[in-house]
Parts: structure tokens; C-alpha cells; sequence
């Protein structure tokens, strides 16, 4: 049903232009596991804190008040690198399976952290069951999210 | 050296772990999701000492609390990334970005070394200083490049434009990568 707007993708200007440059995937995958690794201390710097570990000498709220614009901005970083990325092979990914996989978590993983989470931090002071739920939650998530985004290069 | 590796990739297990279906993936998966911990915790240590977050928190509590995260996601960072090097010793080792990698992470490891020796020892004095002494504050910011350009040459390690095997190269690419070229 969405193979031919896979393909269209494909046929844009931005699309043959990024499939047929040699350096654009290498550089812009690049960036996008350097926002991998600020997107993962922005959230494990939070999470560790909602299991009770990591920064316990702090109110929950405080860390994530501090970890929040990385966040933010680490999110952004990986969703426009991400977008470029899936602009330059679009009918490989239609066919990949760990891209659906990815697909498919990465908006309940965000919709989880900036709903659910980020109510839950912003009035939390110590680690409860409900905090330690949400930040293995917040983990696991985001886990499924990254290996299936490194799996995609494998399947 | 050359010679070594050379012998080492032809050993059993190194042959074994490069033509697996399955566990040189997931050594190559772990590695790069190691990342988001490995990293991700470092950076958070840069940005206490730049000023950059969690000014609030003192130092010594972001290097108690913090640190011994990024050096368990560090020992899990050397480990996959040794079997990675091993299931292809000759190919890496003749691998620009590999080169350029490796001596980021000396300057990395250099740096991290006069922090803790030097610079981490007096964090008493310093410990809720806005904003912190320079040598703090340059050590974060040599740490925050460093890793930033080991994570991408790390990446580009996987492409062989400029790999020996792929000829002409500009005469600095074959230095630098160590060509051992047949004579014309």
C-alpha cells in the first residue's frame, strides 16, 4: 500500500541526490550515532535516577529539568539525520523488516517519554515503583528502538 | 606488526567470529549500542564540567554517581571492540579511520589520565565553583571533541575508500594507512 510512495520518495530531487552522493550516508550516519550517544546519556541520566541509581543526591524533578533541552535536542538531531538517512534508500528500507520494527516503536517510545515520563519526572523528588516502572519502561523502549535501528544494516 | 596480524587473522577463531552469521553482528550491535550508555554518560561528565547541565549537582557527586557507569560501558566498549578488531586484524590496522581513531583515543585516554591524577584530586575546593577552574572546564572540552570524533571515525572505519587495496590513493593516504605497495 505504501510502495508507491516509497518509490516517489525515491524519485525526488533530495532522494537521488542523497543515493547517489558517496560521502552523504557515511557523514550523516555519522551524526546520527553521535545523537545516539546524547540521546542516550539525556535519558539514562534520568532513567538510572527513576530506578533509584545514578545522581540518588538529587530530586528526580531537578535532573530532569536539567536533562531536558538535550533531550530535546538529541531527539530532534536523530529525527532529521533519520529523515536524511530514509531519503537515501527508502524501497531498501520498504523491504526491511527491522525498519518496520523501528518504525513502529520509535513514536510509542516518544509518546511514552514526553507524556507519560515527562509528567511523571516533573513532579517526582525520590525513586517510587511507579518511577522504577517507567524508567525500565523508558529503557526498554528505547532499546528496541536502537537495535532495530542497527539491525536494519544487517537484515 | 604487519606480520603479526597477519597471523592472527588467520587463526581459527578469528576466521570463525568474521564469517558468523549471527555473533559478529551482535558483537557489532552491542558495541554500538554500548554507545548510547558509554558516551552518553561521558557527556554528561563534559557537560558538568563545561557548565553545560546539571550545574546544580556537584562535580563529585557526577564523578561518584555517574563515572563508574561510563567505566563499566567502557569495559564493555573495549571488549567488543577487540573481538572487532580481531575477526579482521590486517584490514583494520591498514584502515585510515582506524589509525585516526586509535590516536583519538590515546588523546581521549591521555586526557581522562591528568584529569583524575591532576586536575579531579583538589574537587573539594572546587566542587560548586561557577564557573569551574579552566583546567576543568579544558579537560571537559577536550573530552567532549575527542569522543565526538572517535564515535565518527569509528563509523567510517567501515568504508574502504581510502583501504590499501583500492589504488591510486594520494601519496598521504598510503603513509598514513601504512601501504605496502608492489612496485609498478
Amino acid at each position: 500500500m505504501l510502495l508507491p510512495f516509497f518509490e516517489w520518495i525515491e524519485t525526488t530531487a533530495i532522494g537521488t541526490a542523497l543515493a547517489q552522493s558517496i560521502w552523504s550516508f557515511a557523514v550523516i550516519e555519522s551524526v546520527h550515532l553521535v545523537g545516539l550517544s546524547l540521546l542516550g546519556g539525556s535519558l539514562l541520566i534520568v532513567d538510572l535516577r527513576l530506578l533509584g541509581l545514578g545522581l540518588t543526591g538529587q530530586p528526580i524533578a531537578e535532573l530532569a529539568r536539567h536533562a531536558h533541552r538535550w533531550l530535546v535536542g538529541a531527539v530532534i538531531l536523530m529525527l532529521a539525520t533519520g529523515t536524511l538517512l530514509f531519503l537515501s534508500e527508502p524501497i531498501k528500507l520498504y523491504y526491511n523488516t527491522s525498519f518496520w520494527v523501528k518504525i513502529t516503536t520509535l513514536p510509542i517510545a516518544l509518546l511514552f517519554t514526553f507524556t507519560v515520563r515527562r509528567r511523571l519526572t516533573r513532579g517526582a523528588t525520590e525513586a517510587t515503583t511507579a518511577t522504577r516502572v517507567v524508567g525500565a519502561l523508558s529503557m526498554a523502549l528505547w532499546f528496541v528502538v536502537a537495535a532495530a535501528g542497527r539491525w536494519i544494516g544487517f537484515s | 606488526m604487519h606480520d603479526f596480524l597477519v597471523w592472527l587473522g588467520e587463526t581459527p577463531w578469528s576466521i570463525a567470529l568474521l564469517e558468523s552469521y549471527w555473533v559478529w553482528p551482535l558483537v557489532e550491535s552491542t558495541h554500538v549500542l554500548t554507545l548510547g550508555v558509554f558516551v552518553g554518560t561521558a557527556i554528561f561528565n563534559d557537560f558538568r564540567l563545561l557548565g553545560w547541565s546539571l550545574k546544580s549537582v556537584p562535580v563529585s557527586q557526577v564523578t561518584s554517581r555517574i563515572l563508574p557507569w561510563t567505566r563499566a560501558s567502557f569495559a564493555v566498549m573495549a571488549v567488543t571492540g577487540l573481538l572487532i578488531f580481531y575477526s579482521d586484524p590486517v584490514r583494520y590496522y591498514h584502515n585510515m579511520f582506524f589509525r585516526i581513531k586509535v590516536v583519538l583515543l590515546v588523546i581521549a585516554g591521555l586526557n581522562a589520565f591528568f584529569f583524575h591524577r591532576r586536575i579531579h584530586r583538589s574537587v573539594a575546593e572546587w566542587d560548586h565553583m561557577d564557573p569551574l577552574p579552566g583546567a576543568a572546564r579544558r579537560a571537559g572540552a577536550i573530552s567532549l571533541a575527542a569522543w565526538a570524533f572517535i564515535v565518527i571515525s569509528g563509523r567510517l572505519v567501515a568504508y574502504n575508500w581510502f583501504d590499501c587495496s583500492i589504488q591510486p590513493q594520494p601519496a598521504w593516504v598510503n603513509w598514513i594507512s601504512d601501504c605496502v605497495l608492489a612496485l609498478p
